[in-house]
């Protein structure tokens, strides 16, 4: 074995070594690295007690709703098995829509009513021209599925 | 081997410099078609409108800095085992470029999340393990001005590259191991692309031009690094320019 051959075994090894400590480390520090908390999770008391924290799921359909004079809304985020109810009071982001993906940061209050302080939209890997996107709307129409919601079901 | 010749650095000048303006040229007229492409024909989004966009820099330039990285690495690893002079400085070459792809992955991506998502940064995993990597270039970058021996400088920056290498994976996988705000891959290998073709061709036709810009910069820097480093050696004593530069 030359000098040199060795030199790239121990590297070889070497980079073995710390990608398995490495994949071990985050494994570790996996529920330190979800940004968000699905509603099943918050159902199942996985999501941090007393503590802000993110929740993250689907706007259900017909749940926005603004209280007049005020620019507080209150809707709810589905992961279509648990839904929580989120009040919030301040300005959404423009992809903001029913049945489209939300992540708020707030806190959760003794009555399960979700108070967030930020509200922002999370929009999927999808893009298309508007026309496209109503075809598609269209042909899933007969079975009650919306794009998002068909992209959620993957 | 003919080939293995070009691992000589005063054989490769003269082919890195035959072969650079070839690739600048190129990607200029990939970012022109790709510019035209994107701004000119591909289509309004049916839920992000012209936001949308940003993804014709945003993409290349985030593919692009990781892709350095892993082309960094590998020379990193050749220089290490071999301790072949131009390995070392092709990954010195190579920083710089993954440095402002990276800064411009992550400011194209701050100007795309305010009116997207409602927020220039957040602390997700995708956007963290991505500002890692510009720490990673900065810090390859910063260890090199450090240490004064050239070669020394080569082996601790071999080091520190492939040790951050564990990075990219992570930066890639982030989206899927973990819940982001950042949306998943919209191509990838193993699936059909999730974007209507004429966008996914913009796409496409940028990221060839981040490329070959790479490619083309990278040449020229290595160029000029070689003469650096070997400017005691006879050949470069010889080279036309400089002979008439002294003259």
């Amino acid at each position: 074995m030359k000098a040199r051959h060795r030199r790239f075994a121990w590297i070889a090894a070497g980079v073995a070594v710390l990608g398995v400590a490495v994949a071990l480390v985050l494994n570790a520090f996996q529920s330190n690295l979800v940004f968000f908390f699905t509603p099943t999770q918050v159902a199942q008391k996985e999501a941090p007690q007393g503590r802000p924290f993110r929740i993250g799921g689907l706007v259900e359909d017909g749940s926005v709703k603004r209280i007049p004079n005020s620019v507080e809304v209150t809707f709810v985020v589905t992961d279509t098995a648990q839904r929580v109810p989120v009040v919030y009071s301040g300005l959404l982001p423009d992809l903001f829509k029913e049945g489209k993906g939300v992540v708020a940061q707030g806190s959760l209050g003794p009555d399960g009513t979700f108070r967030a302080t930020e509200v922002l939209a999370k929009h999927d890997e999808n893009y298309m021209p508007p026309e496209a996107a109503a075809a598609v709307e269209q042909a899933h129409k007969g079975k009650g599925m919306s794009v998002s919601t068909l992209k959620e079901s993957q | 081997m003919s080939l293995y010749r070009y691992s000589s650095p005063a054989a490769f000048y003269p082919l890195a410099g035959m072969m650079a303006p070839w690739f600048a040229g190129a990607a200029l007229l990939c970012t022109v078609a790709g510019l035209w492409i994107g701004f000119g024909i591909a289509p309004t989004d049916f839920q992000q409108g012209e936001a949308y966009r940003i993804i014709f820099i945003h993409v290349p330039s985030a593919w692009m800095s990781m892709f350095v990285y892993l082309v960094m690495g590998f020379w990193s690893v050749l220089a290490l085992s071999f301790n072949t002079r131009l390995s070392a400085m092709m990954a010195q070459a190579l920083a710089p470029t993954g440095a402002i792809m990276t800064f411009v992955a992550l400011w194209t991506g701050a100007l795309w999340g305010r009116p997207t998502w409602g927020t220039y940064w957040a602390w997700d995993a995708r956007m963290t393990s991505e500002l890692i990597l510009l720490f990673l270039y900065f810090g390859v970058m910063a260890l090199r001005s450090a240490i004064d021996d050239p070669r020394r400088a080569d082996r601790a920056c071999a080091v520190l590259t492939i040790v951050g290498s564990v990075n990219i994976p992570i930066i890639y996988f982030s989206v899927q191991w973990w819940n982001t705000l950042h949306q998943g891959a919209s191509v990838s290998l193993t699936a059909a692309p999730k974007m209507a073709s004429i966008m996914l061709l913009g796409m496409l036709v940028m990221s060839f031009a981040a490329w070959f810009y790479a490619i083309a910069v990278v040449l020229w820097r290595v160029q000029a690094i070689i003469l650096e480093r070997e400017r005691g050696a006879a050949w470069v004593a010889e080279l036309p320019k400089l002979r008439s530069a002294v003259a």
